[in-house]
Parts: C-alpha cells; structure tokens; sequence
C-alpha cells in the first residue's frame, strides 16, 4: 500500500512523519502531485492560516492531485487545517474557498464560544463518539483524549461528525463522508491514542470506504 | 471539557539536564531522553525544553537529543532558549518542536513574534517572560532574568497577544525555585487581560499548590521542573489528586 503524505509547503511533517514510521507504515512524504494520484491513501496536514493554506494548496498544483484522488475514492485524512480545507469555504480573515468534499464551512470559536474560554482552543480534550462504527475513532471505547490546537472549527457538517469535542460548542472533532476523513486535532501529538488512530488509517486490513 | 495540562520543564545544557534555583546554581540531573520518557509513561500533557547552551557545539548537541525525543514521544514538544530570529524558529521545528517559546528575543525584536506567527501560525508562537516586583510593577526581565527591562508584564502580554503569540508562559522570578506555590496575583493580573492561554510556571512546590492555580481560574497549565525531576511529586498521583478534587486532567 501507498502512503502519501502531501506536501505543499504549509507546516511541519517532521513530527507527522515521526509517528508514521514509529508505527511501521510506509509512509513518503511528496510534493508531487503525480505522487498523490498514484497513491492509496493521502494525509493532508495544515497548520496556520486557511487563506494561506488554500493558496499553497492551489498553487502547487496539489488540489487538483487531493480532489481527483477523492474523486476516485481514494481514503483521504485532513488533520487540522487540512481537515478543515475538506469542507467548502472558511471564514478566516476573508472568506476562502475549500476542496468542497465535505459540506460545511470554517467559522471563528470568538463570538460562539463564552468569553471565559481561551481562545485558541489548545490542550487536550475528550472525544464524544457519535459512531461507534467508525473506522478511526469506533476502536475507542472510553474518554478517549486528542490534543487541539485551533481558533477556527467545522459548522453545519452535523451529518458528517463521528466524534466531537465539547468547548462551550460542540466542536467537530472527527469528521468523514465516504472515504474522506478529517480530524480537528492532532493524532500526531496525541500519545497512545492518536497512534491508534493513525494505526487505523494506515493498515491495509482496514477498511475505510 | 478541555483538561488542565501538566507541564514539566527540562533545562538543557550541553545535552543533559539541568535545574537551578532562582535562575543559579545549576546542577547536572539527567538524561533529556530517558526523562522525557518517563515523563511520557507518567501522562504528562506537553513537555518543554529550554536550550540554555552558550556554545555552537551545545546547540548542535540540543538539536541532536530534540530530533531523538520526537522520533518516539509524541505529544506536544515546545523548545526554548536562543530564539532570536525567524531561522531559529526554522531550526527548531525542523527537529521536532511543536511550538517555539521567545523570550529575550523577542523583547529586542517585538516584530519577531509577528513575523513568526505569520510564517508558521499562532499556534506554535509561545511568548515567554520572567517576571518580577519592583517597587511594586510586574517587570519583564531579559536574558535569564538577569537584566531588567524598561516593560511592564500585563502590558507586555497584551502586546504579545496582539503580535500574534498564541500562548504565554508566566515565569514568576519572585516564586521561582520558592516551592511555596505558584504567583496567583501575577498571574492573575495577566490572564485577565489576555485571552490566549496561559502556563504558569515558578514556585509549584506540592500537589495543592497546583488545586491552588487551577481553582484560581487564572492559568491552564501548570509548568515545574525540579519537583518532578527529584521525583518530589509524581505526575500521576498529582492527576489523580487533582481529578478527585473536581480539576479536570487527562488520565
């Protein structure tokens, strides 16, 4: 199996990468677009802003490569902002448009969350699974914590959410419509479990479509 | 419900563990690798390493024990100590670091800050201050806590925020190393002003001191290093402390 992790200049693989191969998967790390359509399964990272993050996308070449791969039912993981680049536009300092995979949009947690709360949403939370069938986060069968770290989050995708978190809102933790999936936290960084979830996407034996 | 992280600190000096007291003093006490895995097995929520290396060799040594901690623990890594410009945020998050604390550099540079959270997010900007009374003003000191600056703490973690930091550690030179617990009026003078989260660090000296803090609503991490090191307090019997007194932590 082919693993592909895209790289398209937004952030930082070294960790990403770290826990891959700490888990055995054969994962390659390519800025290629051709890369990602020869591949089985693609982890789309992102940290920073979304505009920025859309353009990098857009301008290597590599949103054309994410959408054709989907297209094709190829399993997809975005993990933070590469989760939410899966859903149709953010509302991030201007509005920008997504892959439009899933749909939904990227809105602002200031405003919709109490003022008490610090904003990012940073640290580690518990998930509400909503599907237990999920093939990611179903193998979790209590309180399962997940590192965060985000000032934006997934609304209007309710139908789409395997798994939450509660931040004042209910926070979209998990996300996935057919072979797409997108975590709002970092299984990278998340210790034990995020390994596992990783461990999920990554195994042949798996199936994720 | 977001849980209250844990943090112990490691001083890093040409490649192993160091902890003084009040910024002096220093002493040899550690492998960073085996402590940082003990420190993973005993659910700490991030780990923190301070590169207090003067030499070329001692940073090449850092960069060398940070690649080998990220390579097999993976929750949140932040590295401080010589963050004085944007390539030195480059060269540590291209060994593993999640987030990049800027303390002295960036009270010589504010733009700093700015222009690191542009380039790499918020999220991995950590401005870090040492804070001191002086006739009665919160004081930003620089280097170390050696020199004092001409900034006023709460003023200057508003203008943190502002520039783009995305979190803030609030190092009280006046508890510091004390173990009589943490600055709960700094501290809370600080977090009242900001709405990023804040760690707060200096003077954890018992489990109650933490209840203390995290009661006090004024931080959201709690920062040690001696007290763990010296297996003083271990982070699983203060979780569980703190679980059963209503605090929530991951377990």
């Amino acid at each position: 199996m082919k693993l592909v992790v895209v790289d398209y200049g937004c952030g930082n693989l070294f960790s990403l990468l770290c826990s891959l191969r700490y888990i055995g998967a054969d994962a390659s790390v390519s800025a290629d677009p051709q890369e990602v359509l020869s591949a089985d399964r693609i982890i789309l990272p992102g940290v920073g802003a979304f505009g920025d993050a859309a353009d990098l996308l857009e301008r290597s070449g590599m949103k054309e490569a994410v959408l054709a791969a989907a297209r094709a039912g190829k399993p997809l993981l975005g993990i933070c902002v590469g989760m939410q680049l899966l859903f149709e536009r953010s509302y991030e300092f201007g509005v920008h448009a997504g892959l439009g995979l899933l749909p939904g949009e990227i809105r602002p947690l200031a405003g919709r969350i109490p003022d008490y709360l610090p904003v990012p949403h940073m640290g580690w939370n518990k998930l509400l699974i909503h599907r237990q069938d999920d093939p990611l986060v179903g193998q979790f069968r209590t309180d399962p914590y997940f590192y965060f770290v985000h000032s934006f989050y997934a609304c209007r995708c309710d139908r789409y959410v395997t798994a939450s978190a509660d931040y004042g809102v209910s926070i979209p933790a998990v996300v996935r419509k057919g072979a797409v999936y997108g975590t709002q936290f970092h299984p990278e960084k998340s210790g034990e479990n995020g390994l596992s979830l990783l461990r999920a996407f990554t195994s042949e034996g798996v199936r994720l479509a | 419900m977001l849980t209250k992280r844990i943090i112990p600190c490691l001083d890093i000096r040409d490649g192993m563990v160091v902890k003084g007291v009040n910024f002096s003093g220093i002493r040899t006490v550690a492998s960073p690798i085996d402590l940082a895995r003990f420190y993973n097995r005993s659910l700490a929520d991030e780990l923190v390493f301070y590169d207090i290396t003067a030499s070329a060799e001692g940073r090449a040594l850092f960069t060398d024990v940070l690649k080998s901690v990220a390579s097999e623990i993976f929750i949140p890594l932040t590295v401080g100590g010589g963050i004085n410009a944007v390539s030195d945020f480059e060269r540590v998050l291209n060994c593993g670091a999640d987030k990049v604390s800027v303390n002295s550099g960036a009270l010589a540079s504010p733009e700093l800050i700015g222009e690191a959270a542009k380039k790499y997010g918020s999220q991995c900007v950590v401005l870090s201050m040492d804070v001191k009374r002086v006739d009665g003003v919160f004081r930003v000191f620089s280097k170390g806590g050696r020199e004092m600056t001409d900034k006023e703490a709460v003023a200057w973690a508003v203008e943190g925020q502002e520039r783009g930091a995305g979190e803030l550690v609030i190092n009280s030179i006046d508890t510091d190393g004390m173990k009589g617990g943490f600055d709960l009026e700094m501290l809370s003078a600080i977090s009242s002003r900001v709405r990023i989260p804040i760690i707060a660090s200096g003077g954890a000296g018992c489990r109650e001191d933490f209840r203390t803090l995290f009661r006090a609503g004024c931080a959201d991490a709690g920062l040690a290093a001696s007290i763990f090191h010296y297996e003083e307090l271990l982070i699983p019997d203060l979780k569980h402390y703190l679980a059963a007194e209503g605090i929530p932590v991951r377990l």
